[in-house]
């Protein structure tokens, strides 16, 4: 399926579109070494200690005196050390007082005055002085500008008010109009922390279906409260909101994120059930039937296996204990799952690769990668043999792979595959360069040397006997071919 | 008093605060934020630094809860949100009754963290999660926010350009504060000349791409964070005399990385191809100045040489880093896998063979590769066929399902409501038609020497970039067809300056334009304006600005499904 190697190369020939690469290759790799042979060299040079220093100051790394620094250094109970590092800490910083502006308007020169604004209200700022008695007056304001319930803010101003941090009592707002121009007020503003201050305050005080109503023709403060509402784990009312709006699928898929939270299988497998019958798109309504129905056969067969893994009988759990349980795992997990210890069952059982294969409408090349991976894993290479192997009407049987075979190559290598398991697969592979670097990496020397017979390659055929052991069949071989 | 951290925070604010200066400040002990009781500290104040997150709140109730109310003294509470103080989370910790526990609830407003000389971000995880998935637009607000304050410090922005829902709110909510405090009227002559401000869903493929940048690549392979990123030790195993048998470091090696690194400055935006000889170069120089103490005969050329030692001893080491990091870099760049990966990626994006089901992504499922590699090449199919045959997308869909497990349905569903996995609806693919306007693939790439932005992908020009390309010259108007298949309106916007602070161009000046990313900007789109802006004849500066630094893997993870419950 994947395209041929063959195809590609040319395709890359042929075309204009260029892929990163590096066209001096080598150069460019020598290069680098060149620049680090150089740097290493000049370590020589320089004094040790100075090099130390000069190491911890700016180039260490860790950025000395910083805050996560030394959050660990103080979480780690020692303080002992900071004056020292403090006084690296000048030096480090007189280096980086050279800054090379890339703009001619650099913003970090054009800062220096931010301090006199109160806007941009400093970190130096906020704590000045910050001995335990001047902090407070510092911080505290004046208490009129909390308890101002008794005066009378229009509702823009309460709005102008909240947006600047200040506490504004909404209970004055009694009417429904009132409320309803309020909330205009705080949506015109843009800021979501108001607006959603606002809507709790009206969710407190307005009827449900007229919250609802007068909700539906405010978009952005809709939007708002489902967030909050989400946020805060209200799902009650937000699935009645999202009803009345007629939001079904939202509606769905809302109460489906639910399942992530109930910890007990049996009950979370109940839960997806009753999930099936919602509102979702056709093609979603059939994922979550699978999610449910994948999660019952999970149950089943992990109480089957746990049982035989206990019991100690059967030969595969004995000789390879599960490392986990498979329960809410991914649907091509259990393939891999059931490959590796149920391959053989027939296919009436729940726990059988052909079972899952069919239930779940598993695609040809996922399961025959899945069932790859497995059988390799085992080393069970009969398994891995008639998996890639298919036959034709005629009866003659053929070799293919779901992806180029220079892939299963390496997955086979993976897992420890002899040579001649592993020869029989880097014969097939397409493109005779790879062929070549994979059978010569792996040994395969019947591959190589018939790859070069074919090429018709005497140099590389002569110059590939001192890789053979002297008077192995392999040498043989190449001499023979080279006499003819 | 003792701090505990948020520890997703202690990274931003690495940045602009080190552990000195809050010990300046009688800052005692500092913690990380985790369930369970408060570690023992002598200190009387307590501050928890946190984001504004619901399940932080449920730690912090948890904290304060455990806490020995019977000893003395007694240790006051107090919060402080980054960057807003949030309602929400006020209101959680009421109904776990622990909100009166807390003496002061306070708000540091930390809007745009500098992160380099040409770059702010907010580094807002789920700033597109919010837009796009819930519809939650809080920050655009502070995006919003950030650009006032910028505008506060650096002069009213004369234009503003923007493309996408996302980029209108922004200029609307900038226009809106404007009218709303009319004392912000500044004196302040304006540095940027331009305000682009661009949707992240403008451009879903640019992110998708494997970034072919140094700084892209280290990005995509080892992930920077807050400009630190930490390396397998191996390779920086300290290699000296008479050590040979010393025990190799096992914890990895954290490095930082940025402009001030004069090397780094020179290779983080090339090519990787282009980075080798870079390096080779830079060590012949340093070898030959090592060489000239060799010439130094006088007292004078020798301390002239050992005044330049430091120096040299700096320009070294980063070398060192730099040509094991390379070397790290192309044993993965040099492999199979990455090239397989890299040609569908090619193919897809100059518009070959989109609208069938692929073989290497089913090879990929088959083998169970990561699963977000393959959410990632299934979207950039998608994106590049302006979305798929419902056939293809029902195949890929159910091959996921059945490897990777039932649950994922619910990421999938995700991805659909973000546009980057959809079924074609109208029939029509309109992919090809913008390639080709936009130029955005380009098949004479030069990676050593670019022309064309083109080279941070080889091949591929970010779309966000050449929008902004195109709208410095010669406009936007003549690409309004493409513009108009993109989503979501584009606009102008003139803000008046008073006319004393009207620039007067001088010739051959440059305009400075700041990009705004909504929803996130990759190193390679970095990378691609800070060509832009060396070009010699470009007129145009580029600073960006972004909601957060991303790459295809940390994107499409924060639009995934949370699969497992909370760990308490």
């Amino acid at each position: 399926m994947s395209r041929a190697r063959a195809d590609e190369e040319e395709y890359w020939h042929s075309s204009k579109f260029r892929a990163f690469t590096f066209d001096d290759e080598d150069d460019e790799l020598s290069q680098l070494k060149e620049s680090k042979r150089a740097v290493n060299s000049l370590r020589d040079i320089v004094d040790d200690d100075d090099d130390d220093d000069l190491e911890r100051v700016s180039w260490s790394g860790e950025p000395v005196g910083s805050i996560s620094w030394s959050i660990k250094e103080t979480a780690s109970g020692s303080t002992s050390s900071l004056e020292g590092r403090d006084s690296s800490l000048q030096k480090g910083s007189s280096y980086a007082a050279l800054p090379k502006q890339v703009s001619s308007y650099s913003l970090s020169s054009l800062f220096k005055g931010r301090n006199k604004l109160p806007s941009f209200q400093s970190l130096s700022d906020a704590l000045t002085d910050t001995g335990v008695k001047n902090y407070a007056p510092e911080l505290r304001r004046p208490k009129a500008e909390y308890k101002d319930y008794s005066s009378d803010w229009s509702p823009r101003d309460t709005v102008r008010r909240m947006q600047r941090g200040k506490v504004c009592s909404l209970e004055r707002f009694r009417s429904l109009q009132d409320k309803l121009v309020l909330l205009d007020e705080a949506v015109a503003g843009h800021d979501g922390n108001v607006i959603t201050a606002v809507l709790i305050f009206l969710k407190r005080t307005l009827r449900r279906e007229i919250l609802f109503r007068e909700l539906e023709v405010r978009q952005v403060a809709l939007c708002h409260l489902i967030h909050f509402l989400r946020e805060t784990g209200e799902q009650k009312l937000l699935l009645d909101l999202l009803r009345f709006l007629d939001r079904t699928e939202e509606v769905a898929l809302s109460q489906y994120r639910e399942h992530l939270n109930i910890q007990d299988v049996e009950k979370r497998k109940e839960f997806l059930k009753g999930c099936i019958g919602l509102p979702f798109s056709a093609e979603d309504t059939s994922h979550i039937q699978d999610h449910y129905t994948l999660l019952e056969r999970q149950i089943i067969i992990e109480a089957n296996d746990r049982h035989l893994e206990k019991a100690g009988q059967s030969e595969i759990f004995r000789k390879y204990p599960r490392k986990a349980s498979i329960l809410n795992m991914p649907l091509v997990t259990t393939l891999f799952y059931a490959c590796f210890y149920h391959y053989t069952e027939a296919e009436g059982t729940f726990s059988s690769p052909t079972n899952l294969k069919k239930t779940f409408k598993i695609p040809d090349k996922q399961y025959v990668l899945t069932a790859l991976a497995a059988r390799a894993k085992l080393r069970a290479w009969d398994d891995v043999d008639a998996l890639l192997t298919t036959k034709n009407w005629l009866g003659y049987t053929k070799k293919k792979a779901p992806i180029g075979f220079h892939r299963v190559v390496e997955m086979l290598q993976r897992n420890n595959a002899p040579v001649q398991v592993l020869q029989e697969y880097v014969r097939l592979v397409e493109d005779v360069e790879t062929r070549l670097n994979l059978a010569t990496k792996y040994k395969c020397h019947d591959v190589v040397i018939e790859t070069y017979r074919d090429l018709k390659d005497r140099i590389q055929l002569t110059a590939y006997k001192c890789k053979v052991e002297r008077g192995s069949a392999e040498e043989e071989k190449i001499n023979s071919i080279l006499n003819n | 008093q003792a701090i505990v951290w948020d520890e997703y925070l202690t990274g931003p604010f690495g940045l602009i605060a080190q552990y000195s200066l809050l010990k300046e400040h009688e800052v005692e002990k500092m913690f990380t934020l985790k369930p369970g009781r408060l570690p023992p500290a002598d200190v009387k104040n307590i501050i928890f630094f946190v984001r504004p997150k619901l399940e932080l709140m449920d730690i912090i109730t948890d904290n304060v809860l455990r806490e020995d109310r019977g000893r003395s003294p007694q240790r006051d509470f107090h919060i402080l949100f980054v960057p807003r103080r949030s309602l929400l989370c006020e209101q959680w910790l009421k109904e776990q009754g622990v909100l009166g526990s807390f003496i002061h609830r306070e708000q540091y407003s930390l809007d745009l963290i500098p992160f380099d000389g040409d770059l702010l971000s907010m580094e807002s995880e789920s700033a597109f999660k919010e837009c796009y998935l819930e519809s939650d637009q809080t920050s655009l607000y502070h995006a919003a926010k950030g650009l006032m304050t910028l505008q506060a410090l650096y002069g009213t922005i004369p234009q503003i350009f923007g493309k996408g829902d996302c980029a209108r709110h922004v200029a609307n909510m900038m226009i809106r504060m404007k009218r709303e405090f009319p004392g912000s009227q500044n004196s302040i002559f304006p540095v940027f000349d331009t305000l682009l401000l661009l949707d992240r869903n403008v451009d879903l493929l640019t992110p998708l791409a494997t970034q072919l940048t140094y700084e892209g690549l280290i990005d995509e392979i080892y992930g920077i964070q807050n400009t630190y990123v930490k390396l397998p030790p191996e390779k920086f195993a300290p290699k000296k005399q008479g050590e040979g048998g010393k025990d190799l470091p096992t914890e990895p090696k954290k490095l930082q990385l940025n402009s001030a690194e004069e090397l780094y400055a020179e290779i983080r935006d090339k090519n990787f191809n282009a980075v080798g000889s870079v390096l080779s170069k830079k060590a012949k120089i340093i070898s030959a100045a090592f060489e000239e103490r060799h010439h130094a005969k006088t007292v004078g050329e020798i301390k002239q040489f050992v005044s330049q030692l430091p120096h040299m001893q700096a320009a070294r080491s980063s070398l060192a880093n730099h040509t094991s990091i390379a070397e790290l870099i192309k044993d993965i760049t040099t492999s199979e896998d990455f090239f397989d990966n890299l040609t569908v990626e090619q193919e897809f994006m100059s518009g070959i063979d989109t609208d069938k089901v692929n073989n290497y992504i089913e090879d990929c499922i088959a083998q169970k590769h990561p699963l977000i590699k393959i959410l990632r090449l299934v979207c950039l199919q998608s994106v590049c066929n302006s979305g798929l045959k419902q056939k293809v997308l029902d195949h890929y869909k159910r091959e996921i399902l059945q490897t990777y497990g039932y649950e994922h349905i619910l990421t999938l569903n995700n991805l659909e409501k973000a546009g980057l996995l959809k079924p074609q609806t109208s029939g029509r693919n309109n992919y090809p038609t913008i390639r080709k306007t936009l130029r955005l693939w380009m098949d004479d790439v030069n990676e050593q020497n670019p022309n064309d932005i083109s080279y941070v992908y080889s091949g591929y020009a970010p779309l966000s970039v050449r929008l902004a390309q195109l709208l410095a010259r010669p406009g936007w108007r003549s690409i309004e067809e493409v513009l108009k298949m993109l989503p979501g309106p584009h606009f102008e916007e003139r803000q008046q300056l008073p006319t004393g602070l009207q620039k007067k161009r001088q010739h051959g000046e440059n305009r400075v334009t700041l990009v705004f990313f909504l929803g996130g900007v990759t190193y390679a789109e970095i990378a691609a304006l800070r060509f832009l802006s060396q070009m010699e004849d470009g007129g145009t500066e580029y600073v960006i600005a972004t909601t957060k630094l991303i790459n295809g893997t940390t994107w499409i993870k924060s639009l995934m499904e949370k699969l497992e419950p909370a760990p308490f």
